[in-house]
């Protein structure tokens, strides 16, 4: 495989026909220089969308009411359904697989915030101890809004990232007073989100504090929680329950989805992933019909090539060549050129997308929707082994063809 | 070193058979010196051919140094083309991509001797039949004698029994073709078994005997005064 002879004969007559090799090559080339294109600009696009996806658990199930739209039970529509304390307590306890659980109360409108000579208005929003792990934020100051928090309706805070460099630009905010309206609240925490846009710029306080602050009563504006590592059909079972209690408690119908709108994120998140598995595929299938089409130019190439050689192929024979050697001499030769130019279309597609990558971040550029176009280590190496597996499968048809040729046919060549 | 029994061979041509060697019956003992002469279509480039196991016969029997040679697979027929058998054809053809001295080696890479050990053959070989100098240049830079003068080293490396000459001159001059011919007197001085195909006359007497042929068979045998 490795002697010298083999290496210098094709050396010897990919010189001789630099045009027609180059042609050739460049269709391998080509086919997978497309093929890490797609594949990277594919996944760029799963990114992006994974990326929308990190705001809030994906694991998410998400529920608020409206009004009626369906008459029931000799009810009229048009109904309002307003959830409160109460169901967030059904739903808690009642409930099977309800991993961590918030109900939220809008402060509505906006509040001038203040703290000292700063201000500014953000929106303020109640929230349970588990809104954490809901919205995927994290205290990196002082610490969540807790259980006593809310049981003593006390006056604490943890605010966004983006308010307290407002508020409080580099001084150390944990423990400081600050006015919402004109009531004073301590901040007790500094949450980073894990999400883009406005999720810095929240304020969040205990629910409790804020239904009695802001004329809340029991009421709430949603709920919202996860379900742990359910499966989308156990999801779905429990947002089947999740109507049952809330459409039996308030006398809706239980496919009202005015009254009651349910986002189930399991669900929803099952869906783009099934939605990129088949992009991918495609992409692959693409990728692989491009590549198929070089395979069959260099395999026609060969074809030719063997049939210039007849001669060649005759006095070797007749010098003591094997069978075996005339093959793996045109076998060699195929895997070397698809191999190599396959190579050199893999470089210059990971080049490429490394380039978009590297413009995308060097100017900011704002790409919704896509994000790190990468391609994966083992989809490279996958690549490469299907180059050499490609190699094999163009020579060999023409390398059987030349073993077979027979010393005087070949001779006679005169 | 060779015997013929009744070989017959035939082509197919469209629909019919072409009987193109019709009863040959041959011995050549081994160090002979030995033209075949014929006109073109006598079946003497077959006869040649067949001996050199390069094409098969349909009926009879052919004994190379005692070993019958009959339904051999390709691997077979090349091994003993490689071991017993040497080449010297009327177009050299020496691959031209390789230089002199590559090209005299070749039958030792298929022997799979190492590189170094078959080039140093090959570079004594060269010596011998007189071309040392010219080792590195390529076929194409060489005289048609010179080429040939490759051609029957190479033929002779493997250390062949029997070196199968199809018209040898046939593309030289008449001082060049003197001089190979000397050469293959030279080498089958040594104690080679040479077998020359030829349609020349002098060439033909510059052998120990002269086997002609005609329409497939062999009309007359003769031993050649001048040498």
């Amino acid at each position: 495989m490795f002697d010298l002879d083999k290496w210098q004969e094709i050396y010897y007559t990919v010189r001789q026909n630099k045009l027609r090799t180059f042609l050739t090559a460049f269709s391998v080339s080509w086919g997978i220089f497309m093929l890490v294109l797609l594949l990277g600009a594919g996944r760029g696009l799963e990114n992006g969308v994974e990326k929308e996806f990190e705001e809030d658990a994906k694991n998410s199930i998400y529920v608020s009411t409206g009004k009626t739209s369906i008459p029931f039970a000799g009810l009229k529509m048009g109904r309002a359904v307003q959830l409160k304390n109460s169901d967030y307590t059904d739903l808690n306890t009642e409930i099977e697989g309800v991993e961590y659980i918030t109900s939220r109360y809008y402060c509505s409108g906006e509040y001038t915030v203040r703290y000292g000579e700063n201000y500014s208005s953000f929106s303020v929003v109640g929230v349970h101890p588990d809104h954490e792990y809901l919205e995927n934020q994290y205290a990196f100051k002082g610490r969540y809004i807790n259980q006593y928090d809310l049981l003593e309706r006390r006056k604490v805070v943890i605010i966004g990232t983006e308010v307290s460099e407002i508020l409080f630009k580099n001084e150390y905010p944990i423990g400081a007073w600050i006015e919402i309206g004109n009531i004073p609240y301590k901040v007790i925490g500094v949450y980073e989100d894990a999400g883009e846009g406005n999720e810095d710029r929240r304020i969040f306080i205990p629910i409790s504090t804020a239904q009695l602050a802001y004329n809340g009563a029991d009421r709430i504006h949603n709920m919202w929680f996860t379900v742990g590592d359910a499966t989308v059909k156990e999801s779905k079972e429990i947002v089947d329950q999740v109507r049952d209690q809330i459409s039996a408690k308030y006398h809706f119908a239980k496919e009202d989805s005015r009254a009651l709108f349910i986002w189930n994120n399991v669900e929803n998140y099952q869906r783009f992933k099934d939605l990129f598995t088949g992009i991918r595929l495609f992409l692959w299938i693409v990728g692989i019909g491009t590549i198929i089409a070089g395979i069959v130019g260099v395999s026609n190439i060969m074809l030719i090539v063997v049939k210039e050689r007849t001669r060649e192929i005759g006095v070797r024979k007749a010098l003591g060549a094997t069978p075996g050697s005339i093959i793996g001499l045109f076998l060699q030769e195929a895997i070397v050129i698809t191999g190599l130019a396959g190579y050199i279309g893999l470089i210059s597609g990971i080049g490429l997308i490394e380039l978009i990558n590297y413009a995308i971040n060097q100017f900011q550029v704002e790409t919704p929707f896509f994000r790190n176009p990468e391609i994966h280590f083992q989809t490279a190496v996958g690549a490469t082994v299907l180059l050499i597996f490609a190699g094999m499968l163009a020579g060999y048809l023409p390398a059987k063809k030349a073993a077979k040729i027979q010393p005087i046919e070949a001779l006679r060549d005169e | 070193m060779i015997t013929l029994k009744n070989i017959k061979k035939s082509y197919d041509v469209g629909k019919q058979k072409l009987e193109v060697l019709k009863d040959i019956d041959l011995q050549i003992a081994e160090g002979e010196l030995v033209s075949i002469m014929g006109s073109s279509g006598s079946g003497k480039s077959t006869l040649l051919n067949i001996i050199g196991i390069l094409d098969v016969y349909d009926f009879g029997e052919f004994y190379l140094n005692d070993t019958l040679i009959r339904n051999l697979s390709e691997k077979k027929a090349a091994f003993y083309r490689n071991r017993y058998l040497g080449f010297v054809f009327q177009s050299f053809n020496l691959l031209s991509f390789k230089n002199a001295l590559e090209n005299v080696a070749l039958p030792l890479y298929y022997q799979k001797v190492s590189r170094r050990k078959r080039n140093k053959k090959a570079m004594e070989y060269l010596e011998m039949v007189g071309i040392k100098d010219w080792a590195h240049h390529m076929p194409s830079e060489l005289s048609g004698g010179q080429k040939q003068r490759v051609a029957i080293a190479r033929a002779l490396i493997a250390d062949a029994k029997v070196i199968l000459a199809d018209e040898p001159t046939g593309a030289l001059d008449s001082h060049t073709s003197y001089e190979v011919m000397e050469l293959f007197k030279r080498v089958n001085k040594a104690g080679k078994t040479i077998l020359i195909v030829t349609h020349e006359n002098d060439i033909a007497h510059r052998t120990d005997r002269i086997i002609r042929l005609q329409d497939g068979i062999i009309v007359n045998e003769e031993i050649s005064v001048a040498s």
